[in-house]
């Protein structure tokens, strides 16, 4: 029998009836999609049917830039596919369906003392997204990436074939999964090696640091901790160019009370105007950071809370960007030209005076990522958070992204919406083999627009 | 002075109780109060709104016995109770609109939880009211899921718990019951018949220990309310199932009879129902 032609009526909806788009976390760009919500794991690829236009698997959109959207298809939340399956609580392998996000999953662990061998500064992302972007965290140089943890998943095609993958069964497909940006399949579920901890404190120490050479001492003095990240002031110039804080924390190791965390109560109220970053604000902002800390060096005994997930605390917080939204640049630049690389752009931006907020500076381990697309290498790695400047971002933008092929450096999907389809075959020249592993019935806009066609620049 | 002092038995009856088929090891849970568990049997397990009540369940140890119709949801929320921590699962997959089947259904389940402290009725569809207005096959099929069904478990239930002079009946009706509107007056008139039959049944054996509690939600952001018109704005599953399972909790005398969740229904709800039906009768809605 053959088989009906693809019907347009029932899914032609753009999103649900009137309901908002589905954004990622830069909320630019933004583009009208249908949503057909996965709950079950049966629903894939179930829900395929009538789909035109591809469609694309999604979790929280906690992605900046156009990874987790599909102008014209269709996107498919997983949240509501958010089951335990499994958990060991001897060898803390827990088992669990992709939509789950890392809260819930804290939620669950840390009452049993557990905690994730990696996470990201929020936790506000599902298992799925954080496989699916190989996400990294302030660990990095000693764990590697999410990836590095887990140990199996069940991928399902579109083609309704399904595939236990893992590092010694379908071993290609497992890598090209990880860090595939969900472009392989839907992971059904997922399985990951929790880490155990005796208390929810972390033992802090903040340090400053002025310039790039400090900041790389004190990363050789701190290879045994666990956590180390640092925040740098990318609007000064002169003697305060590049000065930062440095944090670094380990679990502690005294038992103290496992509780559940509280549900943040704080949601960043409106759209602020797009006036309220400027150099002006960021500057006092950057100051204020760098001087709250009035002394060399502070110790504490943080909650892990505010120590991994200090943005957390306020929901929606990426409205305080304005309707435009932002753009965040994340480079990692290996170590050969990670110092010359690293103060290049820092100069750069800081000549632009269009500082952000939020600059976070690591040094990446050498612990290789099993994914195939991953983006962490040894080296530096940059982030920034950007307020959209319509005429002078992306020119911006382009120099930045120039500068880090120079350097030999590359950028980072799931912070993405600006590199060019040449970068894009630069910084990841596996991508044509990557490619091959790719399910024809899914795809994103991201992945649309870096094997397109070359805009006119 | 009882014969067998190391075996529980039935308050009620003075039966000893059966041990459970298969008692869970210790698995590792929260350290909360200590919590007395509960033996409940969920009628419509794969519903959003039963599910999240489960979840609070198993996390806090209790005992459940899940009946749901497709076998694979089914397992994948057994899955995560188990998981969660709950003290022992059980399922049956099972079509309830069965009704010649509910007795040994019922009999297997109970016999499975070795008693019974709370029946959750969550079985119900929303239906589609246009294709029940053009065909009466489909408005059928919502008055017999949502009315006649319940009804048949209901009956078996409450006999047993009130023989037994104990247990809580918690059913999931609706605020759509409380008038018919154009919109979805087919499921509405199914739990505007559930909930009077309800209220008659409490009537009847409240006075013999039993609990009937009648839930009518608001729109919750479920599965079942994807897709509709302002979804986004139901209410939060999280909530009405932290305030269903404490309306559960209430002892006999102590808790509400007919629970609006959120509350802001109860007042809603009445001011709708004041509204003369000269004028209600013109509206869309």
């Amino acid at each position: 029998m053959e088989t009906a032609p693809p019907t347009i009526e029932p899914t032609q909806k753009p999103a649900i009836n009137g309901s908002p788009r589905f954004e990622s976390w830069g909320r630019y760009p933004t583009y009208d999609a249908a949503l057909r919500p996965m709950h079950w794991q049966g629903d894939f690829p179930a829900l395929l049917n009538g789909v035109y236009g591809g469609a694309l698997a999604v979790g929280l959109g906690r992605s900046y830039g156009d990874v987790c959207l599909l102008k014209g298809g269709t996107l498919l939340p997983t949240t509501g596919m958010n089951r335990l399956l499994d958990f060991d609580a001897e060898t803390g392998l827990l088992t669990a369906e992709t939509g789950i996000t890392l809260a819930q999953i804290l939620d669950f662990a840390v009452p049993r003392g557990y905690f994730l061998p990696v996470t990201p500064g929020t936790k506000y992302v599902t298992l799925g997204g954080a496989i699916a972007n190989d996400i990294h965290g302030k660990n990095h140089h000693v764990a590697g990436t999410f990836g590095n943890h887990v140990t199996q998943f069940e991928l399902v095609r579109s083609d309704g074939t399904t595939r236990l993958c893992s590092p010694t069964e379908n071993p290609d497909i497992f890598a090209a999964t990880i860090g595939g940006m969900g472009l392989t399949g839907v992971m059904r579920w997922a399985q990951v090696r929790l880490k155990p901890i005796v208390s929810r404190l972390v033992d802090y120490q903040g340090i400053q640091f002025h310039g790039i050479d400090e900041f790389l001492a004190l990363t050789a003095e701190s290879q045994h901790v666990e956590y180390t990240v640092s925040w740098v002031d990318v609007a000064s110039t002169g003697k305060n160019f590049a000065r930062g804080i440095f944090m670094k924390g380990d679990h502690s190791n005294v038992p103290a009370p496992l509780t559940k965390s509280a549900k943040p109560k704080l949601v960043f109220p409106v759209e602020a105007p797009g006036f309220a970053l400027n150099s002006f604000t960021v500057g006092a902002f950057n100051t204020l950071f760098f001087h709250k800390q009035m002394k060399k060096s502070v110790t504490a005994l943080q909650d892990y809370e505010p120590f991994f997930y200090p943005l957390d605390a306020v929901l929606k917080w990426n409205r305080m960007y304005g309707k435009r939204g932002l753009l965040q640049f994340q480079y990692a630049i290996p170590w050969d030209h990670a110092r010359e690389g690293t103060e290049a752009v820092l100069r750069a931006v800081a000549k632009s005076g269009l500082a952000s907020f939020l600059a976070v500076l690591k040094a990446f381990g050498d612990v290789p990522s099993p994914g195939m697309m991953s983006f962490p290498k040894p080296g530096i790695t940059l982030a920034l958070d950007f307020p959209i400047k319509p005429d002078k971002s992306f020119p911006l933008f382009q120099r930045l992204a120039d500068m880090v092929q120079e350097f030999g450096g590359r950028l980072y999907p799931a912070k993405d919406a600006a590199m060019t389809p040449a970068q894009f075959r630069a910084f990841y020249p596996q991508w044509e083999k990557f490619a091959r592993y790719k399910d024809p019935g899914l795809t994103s806009s991201f992945w649309e627009r870096v094997t397109g066609q070359e805009p006119t620049r | 002075m009882s014969e067998n002092p190391g075996i529980p038995v039935d308050p009620s009856t003075q039966e000893p109780l059966l041990p459970l088929r298969a008692p869970a090891e210790d698995a590792p849970r929260p350290a909360t109060a200590p919590h007395v568990p509960r033996r409940i049997l969920v009628l419509g397990a794969t519903s959003g709104i039963a599910e999240t009540c489960c979840r609070i369940w198993a996390e806090r140890g209790d005992s459940l016995f899940l009946v749901a119709r497709n076998a694979d949801k089914l397992a994948a929320v057994a899955a995560d109770l188990r998981t969660r921590g709950a003290r022992y699962v059980d399922t049956a997959v099972a079509n309830l609109d069965d009704t010649a089947a509910h007795p040994d259904l019922l009999a297997r389940a109970i016999n499975s939880l070795a008693g019974l402290d709370v029946a959750f009725l969550a079985l119900g569809i929303l239906g589609d009211q246009p294709e029940a207005e053009r065909s009466f096959a489909h408005a059928h099929e919502i008055l017999h899921t949502n009315y006649t069904a319940p009804v048949s478990l209901l009956t078996w239930l409450a006999n047993y718990c009130a023989q037994r002079h104990g247990g809580t009946l918690a059913v999931l009706s609706s605020v759509a019951g409380d008038r018919g509107r154009k919109s979805n007056y087919v499921y509405g008139s199914s739990k505007a018949g559930l909930t009077a039959f309800l209220g008659g049944l409490r009537n009847r054996i409240d006075r013999e220990g039993v609990r009937v509690l009648t839930i009518k939600p608001g729109p919750v952001k479920t599965a079942m309310t994807e897709g509709m018109k302002g979804s986004q704005k139901f209410a939060d599953v999280e909530a009405v199932a932290a305030t269903i399972v404490k309306a559960i909790d209430a002892a006999l005398g102590k808790g509400p009879d007919v629970l609006y969740v959120p509350g802001i229904w109860r007042i809603i709800m009445a001011v709708i129902r004041a509204i003369p039906e000269a004028i209600f009768k013109k509206w869309n809605l």
